[in-house]
């Protein structure tokens, strides 16, 4: 159950459009069913009050969504949760988007519900979820209502959240809360300690089920090239095909390479794949490296950091010591 | 109309296997997914596959043909083989009928060789839903979830597996399994129907129509000002398109492989920005001329071509799965009528 | 093996004549290996071409179906199948597939008509095989013009064909023009909307346009403003294509796919389409 209700949203985006801050709102939209949000623009006091929504499964990161509204006239406001946080802070080192042109105000999350938890937890045909406390009243067709623990059904990149903290904000509704010591490296680690061979077959098995649908790539905030290799023809990577199993493992390694150092392992990547393949974990590998080799580093933690891997110190890791790091990392 | 117990079911599996190669859906980690039958596989009983079973004529990616070029000579090399049979067993009513969609674009003149050989070779049993869910709406394009088509229709009842031959191919896979099968009447598969049919009624897409959408609609829906805002957070990823059961646009390519070139077919996405585009400039140059193209296509322009059906079998998968859940339901429901207004 | 037809097979073409027609332009004559013409076509359908490797493509056949011994195709440099072309040399094998698309109805609706073929640049390309095919049967046309322009007169397709045959045709009047001033041209100079409104011809003709998009439309309004109906006006398309045979899902128009319902289509048929090409 997350601590600010949609209401407390919709007024402040109802008093910053009424005060002239923004003429539009990037916010999520009621779907067809409890859980089907969609990422909108809302410019209408009306269609706000009828259909934004936020609860639980309100998981979209509008960071990326920036690029495109900053490039239209006025000011838009986003509402950023912690870790949609990093990814703002991220774009603006890049100099993705004009900061000018945006109001953002910081939101507590409580983290966010895989659905796909709830189908099995709960059962088939889904009728209606209501946010109770720390509970989801799920009711379905086939079976008595039932109540789930959020903290059962919580999406994977939030049983392993990194921070609580919003980095960056014009304003914030709530209590802004801490870095977290999290455990995302562990499922890192047991992929470490595995035999080449295993993790082989671990990826295979994984990438095996790529389609090739790009949404990892397209919803990235990290992904923002104007044109990207695997859509340009002249670069001889270009492929919507699985022409192979090395194409796929290609795609992936590549993007997660691309990635690395700016990366601020949001989990939109896995959260969006349609075959659910853990593509976070391929980032995560990069970041708990980086961490290793270079000294703890976040990126998006704050606006206009040198990321390690584009930055000359003298004490940096000789190119052989981090091959031989990965070496041990086998043994 | 013959049955066999829950428990010959495996027997019946065999019998196919003996003569075809056969697929049905197996539960994993991450949902069903069709796999070849070996002694021991468990079908599942998953509403459905994640993946839809347009693999099986219509593959991901497939060789069309190879060259072998020398100097200025090119030689074409036709790779084409006769398939094996097989049997998809399990397939849902939807999914069933997503075949017929594809057979109207892919079977026309000039036909698809590739295509028709899998579609001669393949025998489709179809399975009657029990359970449908939230994200079903295959009623919506006049489908019957209790009642599916394909070569041979199975219903599964708690204790037995009824079945009914529909065409020459079924009857033939019906006959390979007489030997496990007894005659029996339709009593339990009528009850079973409409109990079906009843929870169909109450399932939340149930009021979903066509209305407003078909034949001769394009010049009253094309300019519709809704396409902004239901396109405005479209990511341009192919992920509907590939989870549809009847999206079947592709790309032809070409690859070199040291030795000589491959050219091959793989699904294309409309929503892809290159789909379009060439050399000299690109006639859908924003994501909402792809976006509406995909739902047009599907709503009206297919229709048009094709006696008024459809190109939405009402699978839900997109509903499923689109990252931001925008779908042909919200874009029905957004510029198509409503039954009861 | 599989011995049914496949219309994404080809056929292997040679190149025997590669002939320079502007800095741009060229354009190739095309048999089998045996030197015969790949397969019968009729004026305004199209052929796929490809360079294994390179990729395939869609192009205009400008050769008349009554030309029996070979194919010619004018080509414009503009991506990688027409650049890799370019290059290629008398004796160099492509691959070919057609014909395709719908032709213009010059058994038909043409018939007993006087014609009026407007083109600009390359846009002659397809128009070629409807004149040549009108000039073989020329007893069963009217009067035939024709308003051919391009950027200068060195981008002139054809130039010596529309010189040494058409213009020495009797009731053929061909109309030149290029866009500016250019020395050792005692022509008309203009663009070719405006020309065709100077010259101001007769509304009982049928009209074939092929251009720029941008050229379409204005000679479409002049026609229009000289009294001319769409359903006088026929035109041909060119989108992207991947089969050539209304599968690969790419170069519709609304319902209508131009490879298969096109690439031919009346204006007053196209009005009626989505604005999407």
């Amino acid at each position: 159950m997350q601590k600010v209700t949609g209401e407390l949203l919709i007024n402040k985006a109802l008093e910053l459009l009424d005060n002239g801050t923004v003429n539009r709102v990037l916010g999520w939209k009621r779907g067809e069913f409890a859980y089907d949000m969609t990422p909108a623009v809302f410019a209408d006091a009306e269609e706000l009050k009828n259909n934004f929504v936020f609860n639980d499964f309100c998981g979209a990161n509008f960071s990326k969504y920036l690029i495109a509204e900053t490039r239209k006239e006025g000011k838009v406001l986003v509402f950023l949760k912690p870790c949609d946080s990093y990814s703002f802070n991220q774009l603006l080192t890049e100099h993705r988007f004009d900061r000018e042109k945006v109001y953002a105000v910081g939101i507590p999350c409580e983290g966010m519900v895989d659905i796909s938890k709830v189908k099995k937890a709960a059962g088939d045909g889904i009728l209606d979820i209501v946010c109770e406390n720390d509970g989801l009243v799920v009711k379905t067709l086939y079976d008595t209502d039932k109540v789930i623990d959020c903290k059962e059904v919580l999406a994977e990149r939030c049983v392993s959240c990194k921070s609580r903290k919003c980095v960056a904000y014009d304003e914030l509704l709530g209590e802004n809360g801490d870095v977290l010591d999290s455990s995302r490296f562990d499922e890192v680690e047991k992929l470490e300690k595995m035999t080449e061979d295993e993790r082989y077959a671990f990826w295979q098995n994984e990438l095996s089920r790529c389609i090739r649908c790009n949404a990892c790539r397209d919803v990235c905030p990290a992904c923002t090239c104007e044109k990207c290799v695997f859509d340009n023809p002249d670069s001889g990577v270009e492929n919507k095909a699985v022409s192979d199993s090395f194409e796929e493992k290609m795609f992936h390694i590549i993007r997660a390479f691309h990635v690395a150092g700016r990366c601020t392992d949001c989990g939109e990547c896995s959260r969006v794949c349609p075959q659910h393949i853990p593509l976070h974990l391929l980032n995560r590998k990069f970041i708990k490296d980086i961490n290793e080799f270079y000294g703890d580093y976040q990126a998006g933690a704050e606006v206009g950091s040198r990321a390690p891997l584009v930055n000359y110190t003298v004490d940096d890791l000789e190119p052989s010591e981090a091959v031989q790091k990965g070496d041990a990392d086998n043994a | 109309m013959r049955k066999c117990s829950i428990q010959a079911l495996d027997t019946v599996f065999e019998t196919i296997a003996e003569a075809a190669v056969l697929y049905l859906p197996v539960d994993g980690d991450n949902g069903a997914s069709y796999k070849k039958w070996e002694k021991g596989t468990v079908m599942s009983n998953a509403l459905n596959t994640v993946r839809s079973p347009k693999d099986f004529f219509f593959p991901q990616s497939e060789n069309l043909m190879e060259f072998r070029t020398s100097g200025k000579t090119i030689e074409v090399i036709d790779k084409r083989e006769e398939k094996e049979d097989f049997v998809v067993f399990g397939v849902r009513a939807c999914d069933v009928k997503s075949f017929d969609i594809l057979d109207r674009v892919f079977l026309n003149e000039p036909c698809d060789s590739y295509y028709a050989d899998r579609r001669e070779h393949g025998t489709i049993v179809s399975m009657a839903c029990t359970r449908p869910v939230e994200t079903c709406f295959c009623q919506t394009f006049g489908i019957d979830a209790s009642n599916p088509a394909g070569d041979l229709s199975c219903w599964k009842t708690e204790t037995d597996v009824y079945f009914q031959a529909n065409t020459e191919k079924g009857e033939k896979l019906l006959a390979a399994i007489a030997g496990v099968t007894e005659e029996s009447d339709d009593t339990a598969v009528k009850a079973q129907q409409e109990k079906t049919r009843e929870i169909m009624k109450k399932l939340p897409l149930a009021d979903l129509t066509t209305e407003g959408f078909g034949a001769g609609k394009t010049a009253e829906l094309f300019n519709a000002p809704e396409w902004k805002e239901l396109s405005q957070s479209c990511l341009g990823c192919g992920t509907c398109t590939f989870v549809c059961p009847t999206c079947q646009c592709y790309d032809i390519k070409d690859f070199k492989t040291g030795k000589g070139v491959i050219r091959f077919r793989c699904w294309d996405s409309c929503m892809y920005s290159d789909f379009t585009k060439m050399a000299h400039g690109n006639p859908r140059l924003s994501q909402l001329e792809r976006f509406r193209q995909r739902f047009m296509h599907k709503l009206v322009y297919y229709p048009e071509n094709n006696d008024g059906v459809y190109s939405c079998v009402g699978c839900g998968r997109c509903l499923a799965k689109c990252p931001i859940s925008m779908n042909i339901v919200k874009v029905m429901r957004t510029i198509g009528g409503k039954a009861d207004e | 093996m599989n011995n049914r037809e496949e219309t994404l097979i080809p056929k292997i073409g040679v190149i025997t004549d590669v002939r320079i027609d502007t800095p741009d332009v060229k354009t190739f004559r095309v048999v089998t290996p045996d030197g015969k013409k790949a397969f019968e076509h009729k004026p305004g359908q199209c052929a796929m071409l490809s360079i294994p490797g390179v990729g395939e493509a869609m192009f205009s056949i400008t050769s008349s179906p009554t030309n029996s011994e070979f194919m010619e195709f004018s080509i414009k440099k503009c991506g990688c199948v027409t650049e890799w072309l370019h290059e290629a040399e008398p004796g160099q094998q492509i691959t070919i597939r057609g014909p395709y698309g719908n032709p213009f109805p010059v058994d038909d609706k043409f018939k007993g008509q006087d014609l009026l073929f407007v083109a600009g640049g390359i846009g002659l390309a397809p128009l070629r095989s409807v004149i040549n095919y009108c000039r073989h049967y020329r007893e069963n046309y009217g009067k035939i013009d024709i308003v051919y322009g391009s950027r200068s007169k060195d981008d002139l397709v054809d130039y010596q064909e529309i010189l040494n045959e058409w213009m020495t045709d009797d009731n053929i009047f061909v109309h030149l023009t290029i866009d500016r001033e250019q020395e050792g041209w005692d022509g008309h100079v203009g663009f070719v909307p405006n020309y065709v409104k100077e010259l101001g011809f007769d509304t009982n003709k049928t009209v074939i346009i092929c251009g720029p998009p941008i050229m379409i439309k204005f000679t479409l309004e002049g026609l229009c403003s000289l009294g001319f109906e769409k359903t006088q006006i026929y035109t041909t398309m060119e989108l992207r294509m991947k089969c050539g045979v209304g599968k690969c899902g790419r170069c519709n128009i609304g319902s209508k796919y131009v490879c298969k319902d096109g690439p031919v289509f009346r204006c007053d048929q196209l009005e009626e389409l989505p604005n999407e090409y």
